[in-house]
This record gives C-alpha cells, structure tokens and sequence, in this order.
C-alpha cells in the first residue's frame, strides 16, 4: 500500500461509504464517544486554550528548527549505540530496511501500527522479500488478515463488525468460538504471544522522537509496541521526519493533548519510550538498532503556506468531528490519511492528480480546526487547496468550468440575471416539493443528489427591496 | 555507530526552509503559557494520593494504602487474590529497604518466584512470559493519570510489568508527583546535566486495554489483564 488505496474513483468509494449502514453507524457512534471524551477531559484539564497555544508555539519552533533537532537526535541515537539513516524518498527507506533485515537474515518481522509504514508501502516490501511480517496491534491484525486497509487513524478497524471479525480469524486462523470481543481478543492475543516471542525484528513508528536524548516515544492502549521493542533482537523504527519534540518536557506536553484530543484519555495505558540499544547487562530491547528518518515529500511543504500541516500528531481529533467523515467513511478518501488532515496532507505529499476531489470532501464548517489540539487551521488550507486547484493546476472538472463561464456571463448581463429569475420558481416547479428541489434536473442533480437545495423563493431579493423602499415591507 | 545521508538530507530541510543550515546556537523559546505547572498545584501527598485513587478506577486498576511494615502482606494479598503460582519481581536495592529480600525468601518455600538476573540473559524473558505476576516498584508516580514511570536497567527488565499476567506496583509515597510534567522535568534536568536517561522509560497506567472490537474496551490484549497498585507509606 502506499498513500492511495486503490484506484476506484471517489465518487465510486463515497457511494459505497454511504451505502454502508453499519460501518455509517459506527463511524458515527466512534465520533461521539470521542468527541465527547476529548471535550470532558479538556473541561477537566482547564486551561485548554492554554495548552493548545503551547501545544502550536511547541510545533511552530520545531519545524522551524527542524534541521537543528533531527540533527541532534541522530548524534544522540548514535550516541546511544544505534544507527541513524535519512531517507529522501520511500524508496530509499525500503531499501535500507530491507537490507537490514537481510544481514540479519530476519524471517519473522512483528510491528507496531504505523501510518508512515503504511504511507511507504514497506508489509509490501518485506513480503516481497520473503520476510514475513506480522501487525500487531489488534485492529491492524484484523485488516491484515482480511487484507482490507484502515478507516481510521486511531481505531483503524473501526468499519468492520464483529460478525465480519469472527468470520475472518474462522477463514484464516482456524478460529472456532463466539462473536464476542472478550473471545475474539483473547484468540488474538495468544496468536500474536507466538509472533512476539519468535520474530527476529521489530519495526514501529514514532509518536515523538525527542532531539535531546535520541529517546523515541510511543503511545499505545495495548502494549504492543511494547513488546515489539521490549523482545526482538533487532530494532527499527521509522518516523516522519517532523515527528520530533527538542524536549522531554516537550514531548510531555504534545502526549497530554493527543491522548485527550484522540480518545479522551489522560495518557493511554503505556507511553514508552526507548533509546538506541540495550545497554551492558540488560536483555529487553534490541542490541541492534536503526532510526529511519523519512521525508517522502515533506520537505515540499516546508516553508509554504502548508508548514502547518506537518504540525499534525495525528490525534484524529479532525476526523472525529467532520460531518463529511461521518458520513462516508474512511475508505472514501482513498488515502491512507483519511478525514480533514488527510484532506490537507495527501495532495501536499502525493500531488493533485490522484487527489484533486479531496479538499472538495469539507464542508468547511472548520469543526475540525476549532478541535485541532495543535490549532492547524485546517479549513483554510482546504480552501486554499480549492484556489491552487482552480487558478494554477486548472483541475476543476471540465462541467465546473462550463457552468462558472456561464455564470459569469449571466450575473454580468442585468436583463438575462433579472429575466431567468423571475423564472427560476415556475421554471423549477415540476422538481419542487416543500420548498425544496428533489432530484434537480441538468448541472442540478450533481448537488441535489447529496444536499438539499432550496426552491428560489417567491419574491426576489431585488422586488423585495424595490418594495421595501416603497414602504411596502415595513 | 553509523548516520547515514544526513548532509543531503538536513541541507534540503534548511533549503526548503529559506535559510542555511542550523547546527548550533538554536534556543527553546520561553513559552508564552504553561498550563502544565497549574494542574493540581499546591496539593499535599495526601490530596494526590486521593486523585490518584479516583483515577485508578477509571483504568480498572485496584489501588491499597498501607504502612510500610504492611507492605509484605499487602502483597500476600493480592498474590492470593490473582492466585498466583509465580512471581517476577526486579532485582530493586529497594527490596532491601522494605524489607522485599526476605520476604521473596519466604514466599519461594511456597511458591516459584524469580528475581530478574542480568546473569541469566535472555532466560529471564522466558521466565516472564510462564510467570502468573510481575512486581515492580515506581520510579515516579503521576496521580492525575494513575501511572507508575519505571525507569528500566538491567536489573528491572521491561519484560516484569509486560509479560505475566498481572502486575503489582510498589508505590513509594513519596514518589507521586502531579502529573507527567514533574516526570518530564526530571528527565530533562537529567540531558541537561549531561547524565544519560535509562534506555526505556515506561509510563504504566493499569493494564493492556483495547477498543479496536465495535469499541468495546477490552482489558488484557497484549500485555497484563489485571493490575493493582499498592501506596506506601515512607
């Protein structure tokens, strides 16, 4: 996998979301819990405009020194007896892992959930290789099983039922119990047991990387990275290059907001954090290290109007209060990034060709930046998206561009404007019902086919106003 | 060890950034707020410990007070509760000091219990994995999240508090703090006075969790099932 999912189009994918009633109902249902949770813990906290500012001036200082502190982090890891690599592109840090692993030759590879890993296509790689690679994070195992990509940042296996799940360990695993949770966990968790006791490399992502000790810190509900870092011999981690705090005291700050701004937690149950290799004398953790430092197209935004963007933490904190989410699901973005980030960041990391119809999946209520923890102004960089769409990479469909001619000419015209609508109700009547346009007919249908849209009302604004300043209204 | 690329890599950040590369003389700014040091300020040991207890039910934990000549029955107790046949515990020097050494001795005539024994290499990971509980004491305790920080060497493996099925905390009063910013600040003053930090620091807050099924919480995915903390008095 890398960024995109596939190539059925958007529109196809959003049909399916919509047609989808229980992953539509769960979708809904996660968005409540977790936006409830959030604002409860941030009441709680108090001062949660306070920590947001901290949180963004934190962000701010980083990218803008970001050269200085990956610099400083690779001469800590170093320093701790790990080997650092720098990779420009996902190509590069495929390789470099998979030469890793060949030295060692590494058979079993068990990892810890990671969006950067996904974002290279790196389970792709190592199968390929002949590695066999195992996700261990339970929501990550189940796609992994049914070969089915994530929905969500956070619960990445949130569209799919218990039904489906039970069915998936039966078909792949030999499972023979209940639908319920408790059983299904507990299948998993003596599957998985094997996986981390027999792998040779661990590989996870990084929540934050802290420049001033080379300490890489994770943030999990299941400690499963954990055991991934606790148990194999040989240690990767791959991180974003703008994963990365100057500080402990900074890295404590960004991990109280996104354990409250993603599932209302004040922290998950383990926050771990580890630094190069084992020392002398001690048996958990890795005597073999690497930190693989991807850019993958991010330092293209640095610098733009964008910068922000890389200030994410990947909390999901946009995704859990956008109305478009909620309604088509995470699959519909067609990117592994999903939601109001994901709108912003996959065309900035993977181009408009693939994603032009993304920054057009807001309702640019800007909920998601009044949620953000880290004050990504996440609406206006959508619609600043929709203005380099439309005036420099001129990639507004073919019928958009017709219809915005043709309004032109006719909002410029005062007879033909005054003429068509005094029409505009008689002419609609046939598709109006309740002062509503059901099923609109031409260019209309695109929009009443999703929204509603209102029938033009019975008195224009213009004979309003004429009668108004007769006296007729007052 | 060995950094590959960075040159390359680090001038085109500074590239994309407008401005040439910075390899010193980069500053933390003062922050215009810091909510952290507001949060339970001023509150005694006893006022932290009563949050703490709060918390603990939110993350299915139990959570005993006792003195410190109580502390070995304390223990007793849950051993029987979680019916533990076998024990792992860390080879602390504050097992000395509460009186753990003898204690362990004791309980080994009636069932196994294994101190983690740098000499033993990776047997004591096997150990961990067969053993019904893991006993560890805390480093730094955050009563606002009910989380014990464990500063792991090699004479407290990470394996203790991941492995078995349950965990037992030891929690010296005197270690709880308000939360993660006082742990944070430690650690930081540490890099600052150019002392390493262990190599992995563990914030444990309760046992292994999961909502990945329908979002029912799950307890026990992955590591242990069921955990308690035990708050001495010191």
């Amino acid at each position: 996998m890398s960024i995109k999912l596939g190539d059925m189009s958007y529109q196809d994918r959003i049909e399916k979301g919509i047609e989808n009633d229980f992953m539509r109902e769960a979708v809904s249902s996660a968005q409540g819990r977790f936006r409830n949770g959030r604002l409860t813990q941030a009441e709680e906290l108090g001062d949660w405009e306070d920590w947001r500012q901290l949180g963004s001036e934190i962000r701010t200082h980083t990218l803008e020194n970001l050269d200085y502190y990956l610099q400083q982090l690779s001469e800590q890891v170093s320093k701790r007896g790990g080997n650092v690599f720098f990779a420009a592109t996902a190509e590069e840090a495929n390789a470099y892992i998979k030469k890793v692993i060949k030295q060692k030759n590494g058979k079993k590879v068990v990892k810890s959930k990671s969006m950067v890993t996904e974002e290279i296509g790196l389970n792709q790689q190592l199968e390929q290789m002949g590695a066999e690679v195992v996700e261990s994070d339970l929501g990550e195992w189940i796609l992994q099983l049914d070969e089915d990509p994530p929905s969500h940042i956070v619960t990445p296996a949130l569209h799919k039922n218990k039904e489906q799940i039970r069915e998936t360990f039966a078909e792949k695993r030999g499972y023979d119990q209940s639908d319920s949770p408790e059983e299904l966990a507990a299948f998993a968790r003596e599957q998985l047991r094997k996986d981390f006791l027999s792998a040779d490399v661990g590989i996870t992502g990084c929540n934050f990387a802290i420049a001033e000790s080379g300490a890489i810190t994770l943030v999990t509900n299941e400690g499963n990275a954990r055991m991934v870092t606790a148990l194999p011999d040989t240690q990767i981690t791959v991180m974003g290059m703008e994963r990365i705090v100057p500080t402990w005291e900074d890295m404590e700050v960004l991990v109280s907001l996104l354990t409250r701004a993603a599932v209302g937690q004040k922290l998950t149950s383990y926050v771990t954090s580890y630094t190069g290799a084992r020392l002398e004398g001690e048996i958990d953790g890795p005597d073999d290290y690497h930190l693989v430092i991807v850019d993958n197209g991010r330092s293209k935004i640095l610098g733009t109007e964008f910068q922000s963007a890389l200030h994410c933490i990947r909390c999901a904190a946009c995704i859990n209060v956008c109305p478009v989410y909620r309604h088509v699901g995470g699959h519909a973005y067609n990117s592994i990034y999903p939601g109001p980030i994901g709108a912003v960041l996959t065309p900035l990391l993977d181009g408009y060709d693939d994603h032009k119809e993304l920054p057009y999946a807001s309702s640019l209520c800007a909920a998601c930046t009044e949620a953000c923890p880290v004050k990504i102004p996440l609406h206006e960089q959508l619609i600043r998206h929709r203005q380099i769409i439309v005036e420099q990479e001129k990639k507004s469909p073919v019928t958009e561009k017709i219809m915005m001619k043709g309004f032109a000419q006719w909002a410029s015209t005062p007879a033909a404007y005054k003429l068509s609508t005094k029409l505009a109700r008689t002419a609609l009547k046939p598709w109006t019902k309740d002062e509503t346009i059901k099923n609109g007919p031409g260019p209309l249908k695109g929009w009443t086919d999703v929204r509603d849209f209102p029938a033009p009302a019975k008195q224009s604004f213009r004979a309003w106003w004429k009668e108004r300043k007769k006296g007729v209204n007052q | 060890m060995v950094i590959h690329n960075h040159d390359a890599f680090l001038s085109n950040v500074a590239a994309h950034l407008g401005r040439p590369r910075r390899t010193s003389g980069v500053k933390r700014p003062t922050w215009s707020v810091r909510p952290q040091d507001r949060v339970f300020a001023g509150y005694s040991k006893e006022e932290l410990i009563a949050v703490l207890k709060k918390q603990c039910q939110a993350i299915h934990t139990d959570v005993v007070e006792v003195k410190q000549h109580e502390l070995t029955q304390a223990l007793t107790d849950t051993i029987k509760r979680y019916e533990g046949k076998t024990v792992i515990a860390a080879n602390d020097k504050r097992n000395a000091l509460y009186g753990l050494d003898q204690f362990y001795e004791q309980l080994n005539e009636e069932i196994d219990v294994h101190i983690w024994d740098a000499q033993l290499g990776k047997e004591n990971q096997i150990i961990a994995e067969r053993t019904d509980i893991g006993i560890s004491f805390s480093d730094i305790t955050l009563a606002e999240s009910a989380t014990v920080t464990l500063f792991n060497d090699k004479h407290h493996g990470r394996s203790i508090s991941l492995l078995p099925k349950s965990f037992i905390a030891i929690i010296p009063k005197s270690t709880i703090v308000p939360r993660m910013t006082q742990a944070a600040q430690q650690l930081h003053m540490s890099v600052e006075k150019g002392k390493d930090v262990p190599s992995c620091v563990s914030f444990v807050s309760g046992p292994s969790n999961s909502a990945d099924i329908e979002m029912n919480l799950i307890v026990g995915v992955h590591g242990p099932i069921q955990a308690t903390y035990i708050v001495v008095g010191d």
